[in-house]
This record gives structure tokens, C-alpha cells and sequence, in this order.
């Protein structure tokens, strides 16, 4: 570790050195794992969709490094970033990816449901806007059971367009609900811009007021900004503050789905949010902090060991066994619906 | 033993379970404070507080997710679906995520919740306010479907549901509510999966749902004293799980099998039922498997189009009369 206290004085701020490499070795492995997956689809290894998230991974590493132990995640079907974030073995993402039986459900719930209950991921929704008044639900939980706990619901800019976005919100605001949520405004619902079928610039910060909620937009590009919001908003709502609602700017540099190739976008409009790529402004921020270039070569090659690893295993792994096939339909193991 | 109505013994299967369990809540709109649209609930806000007992806004999205986000991470939730004809708003926690997410999670979701909706016609509501809707919720692997028909099995059935640890949509007859029957003192645990004959016969079985269990039974009585036919009379309870076994054995002894539905014709519970009879116990028939159904129709509001599109007691006697003899 090339700690400089005497060159970088604000090592000490409020984040801290390893806090920061922590958030810089979330967003690269976040990185490396869906751009692995982009090459294994390309190879057909990756069945099915797949959402990727590249150029949005601040978002999941700022908030999934502020969160604790015990703290709960619920995704959207672009969820392998926030999987991954929580700790989830790389592995256990490309398998599930890969429709593999190393996979984390071992492939009975593809790439939009990946869920580890034990690294506090929810499970990821592929039904617009399903999440967040489940998300409420857990929430509710904590509170009833005066637990510390914090649930934080992720999702697109498209949801703030749905019904149970609406519901969900004004329902946490009621009961003062220790949920937080995150709108990652990425421009594009689908194919279309956010901006063509929303009335408000911000689709998620000009509907906060409707819930008595203050209007947050933040820099979703930066892993320390939304880190800063993250923590803010936990206190928050472990103090009994109620539920935030947060919109991060970002972009994605992919398509929609795998299916996509973007060309709907404006040139020049990805070059440009290139520039704020994620990746690429912690890299500098941990420079101007005085960390050394070596240190996070480590990280990066560390990164890449273990997802390199983490495909070989995925490609060695056979395919789901069919004695799983009608497993796990109730709650005795079975599907069995009748004597 | 007390008598009870079918409403009271609503209130009294959820206090039952709400002093059992703490992790026991309830949610749902006007269930609190009101005591809920058919004083189905009056009381256990005052018995259970505020914590426990909660109203919410019109929002059956958001009470059915929450339901289901509590069950996840530890509690066991009741939400109350005012009218069942409102799971058209919240379908997706109904049909996606409820039934699915442990089947899509390879066993890492678990999803204890019931769901409680008012189901039914003879309120003279109309088409939006009064539809049997078992069969919407039958077909979705997953879940767990109830429909009590007297005031006992409301809160046997409804114990049973809270402690089952699948969702269950439990479906309460409206025009059951003030009905009353003999309830013992003290704690009732009933069996989910267990149909029950309630009148035994030779000559024909009859399987009835909710209301229409007492439509049947009166037939039953009709046909006995006018006809000399002696039915059996099953009440099935739960489609999902299937009592199978009850409906298959009275068939091998009557030869002989009529479904009396609330449900709308197509695809209606006794749909089922009635191919599992011809699949299995097709030598046993004596005739013709026979439903008698509302029709494919939406429901009218005006008293008497209504009484007149449900199995009525005449219609039922009239159809399996003249079944058995042609």
C-alpha cells in the first residue's frame, strides 16, 4: 500500500484510502465481469438476454460499499452490477449468465433474477417497477422488528413512469420506511430517450416533492458523490428519518439488452459521456490522492485473475442437471399440487 | 361452541393467529381503523395496535409488495385485497413474483403471505365488484388457493393458510358473510389439501366452491325428496392443493360426477377436476361428466339478472335430474 499522507492530506476526508480502493476495485471488477460477459454472449456462452451495465458501475459500487452487513439490495433485471457489488462471486454471476449449474441459481432464473440472499441481494426484477414496494416490504419489516437494516431499491429511469413507482413511494413516505431509492437516469428507458415520454426534466428529483421528499440529483458518474449520498441517506433512514429517493446521472455505453446496438443515440453523445466514463475518473481521483499507479495496476490484475478464473470454471461447468427441473416450486421442494 | 357468522369467524381466525405469532401483521385499506369494508376486521386494530393491524393507502400494488417484502425477510404478512375482482391491478405480484421467485432463486426466496380478498357475486355490485376469480389464481404454479364455505373451515382454513409457508390467496365469499354456523371454543387448525363430503350419497357426486357449497347441499335435499336421488356432496376447499383422493373415491362409488362453479365457464376450476375424473377414473363412469357454471358472461348488477346467471338450487336439481335421467 503506497500511502502519501504528507502529498495527500485528504486521504484522511471523510472517505479514506481504503474505503476508496474498495470503491475503485468494485467498479473494475463490475467492469471486467459484464465486459466478459459482452465477449462470452459474442461467443454464444451467454444464453438468453443479458442487461449490462458498463458505464454505470459508480452507482452500484458507491452504494453497495456504504452499505453494512445485513443491509438489502433489490435490482432490476440490469442487475449484475449491483450482484457483483455485494460480493457475490464473479463465478456465480457468468454461470448463472452461462446457464451453467455453477450459476447462482443454477440457471432457473437466468440473468434478470440473480439473487444471493446470503450477501443481502433480494433478487433482481424483471417486471418494471415490481421492487419497490417489495422493497417497502422489507423495509417494513426492519421496522417493526426494530431492526438497523436498510433496504435499497435500484432501478432505470423508465420506472419512474410506472404505477408501483407511485405507489411505492407514497407508501414509504406514509409509514416513514427506511427504504432507499436509487433511479439510475442512464437517458434511455428502452430505445427511447426519458425525455420524450416523461413531463418533468427529472424523471425520479421532480417527483420527490409530490411524496414530501427533498429532490436529490447527483452525479452518478462519480463513485465518491454517490458514495457521499449514500451514507447521507442511510443515517438517514436508520435514524428513522423515513425513505430518500436519489437520481443518479449516468449512461450506459452498451444498448438496452444484448439485442441492442444503441443506434438510436445522438453522435457523439457516448464519446462524450466516454470521457466521464466511471472507471476512468477514479482512476484520476485516486492519483490526485496520491495513490500509486502500481497499487492499482494490483487491483486491476487481481480483477482480471479472478474473472479470467471465474470463466474457465463457468466453461468447465456442466450444464443444469434435470433433476431440478420442477424443484423448489412450494415450499417442500416439490411441485406437487394435488394428492 | 359458539355460533359465529362466516364474517365474525373472519376476525376471529386473525386474532387467532395475530396472539399465536407476533411476526403475524395484517395490511390492507380501510382494515384498520374502519374494521374493513365488511366489518370483516372490526376490532383487531383496537386488539393488536397500530404496529400490527395498518391501513393503506389505495395502492394494491403497493400492499401486495409489501406483503410479499416482509414474508421474504421474516414476517408472516396478511393483506387484505378488498374485492378479489381488484387482483387485476396487482396481478403481477399474483402471477410473477409471489409464485415465482423461490422456483427462480433455486429455493432462496421464501414467500409466507396470505392473501385475503372478498370473491364473489349477490352484493348486485356489477361486472367489476362481484366476480369468482379462483380460477385466475388456480392456474399459477406456486401458489396456494382456499375458499371456505362455513363459518369453522373460515378459520381453520385461515390458520392453516397464515402458517403455511407458501402464499396463500385465501377467498372469501362475500354473500357467505353473514351466514352463521356452530364454532367450538378455543384454538381451530384446519388442513390445507383436504376437501370434505358433507353429505354422503349413492348416486351422484357433486363437487361445489364457496357458495356454491350450500346451493349444492339444498339440491341435494331437493333432489333426495323429490326424485329420490341421493347425492354426495363434496366441498372442495382447496384448489390448490387438490384433494384428489376424496373426489376420485366418491366418484368410484356414485359412478357419477357434477362441478357446481361460480366461476365463468371457460377454463373454470371444475374444468380441471373433471379431466383429472376422465383420466383416471374413466371406467367408473356410470355417464357424462356434467359442469354446471355461471355462463362466459360478465356479471350484471340488477338483483334479478344476477340471481338469475349463478347456479341457482333449481338449476343445479334441474341439470343433474335430468343427467341421470336420460
Amino acid at each position: 500500500m503506497s500511502k502519501k499522507p504528507a502529498q495527500s492530506p485528504a486521504l484522511n476526508d471523510d472517505i479514506g484510502e481504503a474505503t476508496r480502493l474498495e470503491l475503485y476495485r468494485s467498479q473494475v471488477n463490475i467492469r471486467e465481469a459484464e465486459q466478459r460477459a459482452y465477449d462470452l454472449f459474442l461467443q454464444n456462452l451467454v444464453k438468453g438476454t443479458s442487461h449490462l451495465s458498463l458505464g454505470q458501475e459508480a452507482v452500484a459500487a458507491g452504494f453497495a460499499v456504504a452499505m453494512k452487513k445485513g443491509d438489502l439490495s433489490f435490482c432490476t433485471y440490469r442487475g449484475h452490477a449491483h450482484t457483483l457489488a455485494r460480493g457475490v462471486p464473479v463465478e456465480k454471476v457468468l454461470g448463472e449468465l452461462m446457464q451453467r449449474d455453477n450459476g447462482l441459481m443454477r440457471g432457473k432464473g437466468g440473468s434478470m433474477h440473480l439473487t444471493s440472499e446470503e450477501h443481502g441481494v433480494m433478487g433482481s426484477y424483471a417486471i418494471i417497477g415490481a421492487h419497490l414496494p417489495i422493497a417497502c416490504g422489507a423495509a417494513w419489516r426492519a421496522q417493526y422488528k426494530k431492526q438497523d437494516d436498510v433496504s435499497v431499491c435500484f432501478f432505470g429511469d423508465g420506472t419512474t413512469n410506472i404505477g408501483a413507482f407511485h405507489e411505492a413511494l407514497n407508501f414509504a413516505a406514509v409509514w416513514k420506511l427506511p427504504v432507499i431509492f436509487v433511479c439510475e437516469n442512464n437517458l434511455y428507458m428502452e430505445y427511447t430517450p426519458i425525455a420524450d415520454v416523461t413531463a418533468v426534466p427529472s424523471p425520479a428529483g421532480d417527483r420527490a416533492s409530490a411524496y414530501g421528499l427533498e429532490k436529490i440529483v447527483i452525479d452518478g458518474n462519480d463513485a465518491d458523490v454517490v458514495y457521499r449520498a449514500a451514507i447521507k441517506a442511510y443515517d438517514k433512514a436508520r435514524a428513522g428519518g423515513g425513505p430518500s429517493l436519489i437520481e443518479c446521472l449516468t449512461y450506459r455505453h452498451s444498448g438496452h439488452s444484448r439485442a441492442d446496438p444503441a443506434k438510436y443515440r445522438p453522435e457523439g453523445e457516448l464519446e462524450k459521456w466516454k470521457e466521464r466514463d466511471p472507471i476512468k475518473i477514479y482512476r484520476e481521483r485516486l492519483k490526485a490522492f496520491g495513490i500509486g499507479d502500481d497499487v492499482v495496476a494490483k487491483i486491476d490484475a487481481d480483477v482480471k485473475r479472478v474473472v479470467d478464473e471465474a470463466t474457465e470454471a463457468c466453461k468447465a461447468s456442466p450444464n443444469p442437471p434435470m433433476d431440478i427441473l420442477t424443484t423448489d416450486v412450494y415450499a417442500d421442494g416439490g411441485f406437487a399440487w394435488r394428492n | 361452541m359458539a355460533e359465529l357468522t362466516y364474517r365474525d369467524a373472519v376476525i376471529r381466525g386473525i386474532a387467532q393467529e395475530m396472539a399465536r405469532d407476533e411476526d403475524v401483521v395484517f395490511l390492507g385499506e380501510d382494515v384498520a381503523k374502519a374494521g374493513g369494508v365488511f366489518k370483516a376486521t372490526v376490532g383487531l386494530y383496537e386488539q393488536f395496535g397500530p404496529l400490527r393491524v395498518r391501513d393503506t393507502p389505495i395502492s394494491e400494488q403497493a400492499i401486495l409488495g409489501a406483503a410479499m417484502g416482509a414474508a421474504m425477510t421474516g414476517l408472516k404478512p396478511i393483506a387484505e385485497i378488498m374485492f378479489s375482482d381488484f387482483f387485476a391491478v396487482c396481478f403481477d405480484y399474483i402471477a410473477n413474483e409471489f409464485p415465482k421467485s423461490r422456483y427462480m432463486t433455486n429455493g432462496q426466496t421464501k414467500c409466507p403471505l396470505v392473501v385475503r380478498t372478498g370473491n364473489g357475486a349477490g352484493s348486485r355490485f356489477g361486472a367489476q365488484h362481484s366476480q369468482s376469480v379462483e380460477n385466475w389464481c388456480m392456474m399459477i404454479p406456486g401458489l396456494k388457493v382456499v375458499a371456505p364455505s362455513s363459518p369453522i373451515d373460515v378459520i381453520g382454513l385461515l390458520a392453516a393458510s397464515v402458517r403455511d409457508p407458501d402464499p396463500v390467496i385465501f377467498l372469501e365469499h362475500k354473500s357467505l358473510y353473514a351466514t352463521k354456523g356452530e364454532v367450538p371454543d378455543g384454538e381451530i387448525l384446519d388442513k390445507l389439501g383436504t376437501a370434505k363430503i358433507l353429505r354422503p350419497g349413492k348416486d351422484a357426486t357433486i363437487v361445489a366452491l364457496a357458495l356454491m357449497v350450500p346451493r349444492a347441499l339444498a339440491a341435494a335435499e331437493k333432489l333426495a325428496k323429490e326424485e329420490g336421488i341421493d347425492c354426495e356432496v363434496i366441498d372442495v376447499r382447496s384448489l390448490v392443493p387438490l384433494d384428489t383422493q376424496t373426489i376420485l373415491g366418491s366418484v368410484a362409488k356414485t359412478h357419477r360426477c357434477f362441478s357446481v362453479e361460480e366461476n365463468p365457464r371457460l377454463c373454470g376450476w371444475g374444468a380441471e377436476i373433471m379431466s383429472i375424473i376422465a383420466d383416471e377414473a374413466f371406467y367408473d363412469l356410470d355417464g357424462p361428466l356434467v359442469r354446471i357454471t355461471t355462463p362466459h358472461c360478465p356479471l350484471p348488477a340488477a338483483d334479478i339478472l344476477e340471481d338469475a346467471i349463478l347456479p341457482t338450487v333449481d338449476r343445479i336439481a334441474e341439470r343433474i335430474k335430468r343427467t341421470l335421467n336420460s
